[in-house]
């Protein structure tokens, strides 16, 4: 089920601190608990430790993906995103990864969509440079579930200066507030 | 090529039956599960088998099994365990994930279906209420003969007028969105899409995506097999037709209502083919009545409002992978009709369906979850699905109109889940396998054999 829809004033900049297990309730989705919406929307932090040797062939992935966006701007609508952010780092137990996203759909909800698109793009592909990583990622999908499952970090706190606004709504505003300036263009 | 004379016939053909009977069975002992098994399997027809003799039978026979009862027959545990976690676990289980809380909570249930001692469904329809009792007589007889073998309960259906064609209790069409099995060689209505890969609800062969990994073992027991999740939805006809009313002030009024809740008039006619009236002849039509899209035709929902159920159900092309998420969709109506302007008379009425599929978490629940239930769907906020989601009273529905749109709130539950279940359904050649298991077999039945039913 859904979290119930927050009503919060999108004017007024929030914070939530989460527990531990990265939820409030325990509430099972499909695949796991459901990962609340917070005032950063919903969101997950895959960090894995990259196979030795691998960090170059991770870091050229940065280009494929930039090319694919490129080819089609809308490649990655389906995940709901607002942003991604993909990181390499070392603090001395080897060289980590780390995959964060934002995004408006519940982690559980479009999981095997995401594991599709992750496939078509050949986003799946840097993954198999991460330890853990299955084997037979191409034909069994809930393997590749679980493993973004085990390797999500829930976040102990998020914070949104315009809480619980999705990308549609900004999208939305945006178009406004351009039609808006148009009009205005045309009555001079 | 598809192996049509060892797929049970509910995957690929609808028969032509106006009665039914569900019966909910229990296996106390497991020699006496398998030898009720090695009878009745003489009597479940094939597909290749329904569609050579289908214009002479009277009578057709489902059999499937949950996960407890693949276990009461003697099914090993290496075996069991590679069974989807989801069919494991069992409808009950996954109750807060498919919205069965509140008065749909399996706690209410009945028939003993959120029993662990469920263990098998056998489906008969037939063609008149003769045969289906003739039917019913000869099945109380073979479980007579077999030990442990037990009736928790069972469910009579009937269509009710007009026969002509299927419809619900509140009057809407049905039948109207059936996916088509590549290799079936049926021909999908206009607007159905394509023919799907027969790995979508067949297990062992190719899905839309390849040949799927990790099917159940051994390799007799999964192929040609799938899944089944049962749902019994009462349908609470009076407290519809007072919505209409409320929401209505003319006859047509009310029809538009009904109309914007389903997405379709209840003659079918879908409201993206005829926005401002009923059209009962395209509704009757399957080379028109299928035939439309939302991305091009109604993005915005003026004509099928974006949270009405056949958008949720089957989004069509304003979702992704759509393909991977089908259902193939069987059963019948159960309970006396309800006489229009009568008032609710208390009785059980619904509807008591079958969804099959290869995944049940990938195609049932995701349904379920993701579209009938998510009050976010569509961004909108604050909606379930106005006929099966599960309905509190706190929810509302928002028909898009111009200049402003209509909002309903205070939505009540049209429906509510009285059962349900996830079964298994082998292969003929699994059920022979299954009725084969061990050494006892024929030694818990009496060695007269039923006569042919």
């Amino acid at each position: 089920m859904a979290d119930s829809p927050k009503q919060d004033d999108w004017t007024k900049p929030a914070a939530m601190a989460i527990p531990k297990e990265g939820f409030f309730k325990l509430e099972q989705g499909r695949y796991g608990p459901i990962f609340p919406k917070t005032p950063a929307c919903h969101g997950f932090s895959i960090i894995a430790k990259v196979k030795p040797g691998r960090e170059q062939a991770v870091r050229e992935y940065g280009k494929n993906i930039e090319e694919a966006v490129k080819g089609d701007p809308y490649v990655l609508a389906p995940l709901r995103l607002h942003y991604l952010r993909w990181v390499l780092f070392d603090v001395g137990s080897g060289l980590h990864f780390q995959y964060q996203g934002i995004f408006d759909t519940d982690f559980d909800k479009y999981l095997e969509d995401a594991v599709a698109l992750f496939v078509k793009t050949g986003i799946t592909t840097v993954f198999v440079n991460l330890e853990g990583w299955p084997e037979d990622w191409k034909t069994n999908v809930s393997a590749v579930i679980t493993f973004f499952r085990e390797h999500q970090c829930p976040s102990f706190l998020e914070y949104g200066e315009y809480p619980y606004v999705s990308a549609d709504e900004i999208k939305k505003a945006l178009q406004l507030k351009a039609a808006f300036s148009n009009m205005l263009d045309q009555m001079q | 090529m598809l192996e049509f004379e060892d797929i049970q016939h509910i995957l690929v053909t609808r028969v032509p039956a106006l009665t039914g009977r569900y019966e909910f069975l229990s296996f106390r002992n497991a020699a006496g599960g398998r030898a009720w098994l090695a009878d009745i399997v003489e009597k479940v027809q094939s597909a290749a088998e329904v569609r050579a003799s289908v214009e002479r039978e009277h009578r057709w026979v489902t059999v499937a099994f949950t996960w407890n009862g693949l276990r009461a027959l003697g099914v090993d545990e290496i075996s069991l365990a590679t069974f989807p976690e989801e069919f494991k676990h069992g409808m009950v289980a996954r109750a807060e994930i498919l919205g069965d809380t509140g008065a749909n909570h399996p706690d209410n249930w009945v028939g003993g279906l959120a029993s662990p001692d469920l263990h098998t469904i056998v489906v008969l329809f037939a063609r008149d209420v003769t045969e289906r009792g003739r039917c019913q007589a000869e099945h109380a007889k073979l479980i007579a003969r077999c030990t442990g073998v037990e009736v928790l309960s069972s469910l009579d259906l009937e269509a009710t007028p007009p026969f002509g064609y299927a419809h619900d209790h509140f009057g809407y069409r049905d039948r109207l969105s059936q996916p088509v099995i590549e290799g079936t060689g049926e021909e999908p209505t206009p607007g159905s899409g394509a023919p799907l890969k027969a790995g979508e609800f067949i297990l062992g062969y190719p899905d839309e995506d390849g040949l799927p990994a990790n099917l159940p073992k051994p390799e007799v027991l999964s192929r040609n097999g799938s899944y089944m999740a049962y749902r019994r939805l009462q349908q609470h006809v009076g407290a519809f037709r007072a919505f209409l009313r409320q929401h209505g002030q003319t006859r047509e009024e009310q029809e538009l209502v009904a109309a914007k809740l389903m997405g379709r008039w209840r003659s079918g006619a879908p409201l993206t083919l005829a926005p401002d009236g009923d059209d009962p002849e395209l509704g009757a039509d399957p080379q028109r009545n299928n035939d439309f899209n939302y991305k091009q035709m109604d993005p915005h929902g003026y004509a099928v409002p974006l949270g009405a159920h056949i958008r949720r159900m089957n989004p069509r092309d304003t979702a992704v992978n759509m393909n991977r998420r089908r259902m193939i969709r069987r059963g019948a109506t159960y309970g006396p009709q309800l006489p229009e302007d009568t008032p609710e008379d208390g009785l059980e009425r619904g509807i008591a369906a079958f969804v099959i599929c290869a995944s049940l978490i990938r195609q049932f629940e995701f349904a379920q979850n993701v579209w009938a239930n998510d009050r976010n769907f569509h961004e909108l906020g604050n909606e379930r699905d106005p006929i099966i989601g599960n309905q509190d009273g706190t929810l509302e529905f928002k028909i898009p109109r111009r200049p402003i749109r209509r909002k309903l709130t205070g939505l009540p539950a049209f429906t509510t889940v009285r059962g349900g279940a996830y079964f298994f359904l082998p292969g003929i050649k699994a059920l022979r396998y299954l009725a084969a298991l061990g050494d006892a077999h024929g030694t818990e039945c009496d060695s007269v054999k039923a006569q042919e039913s």
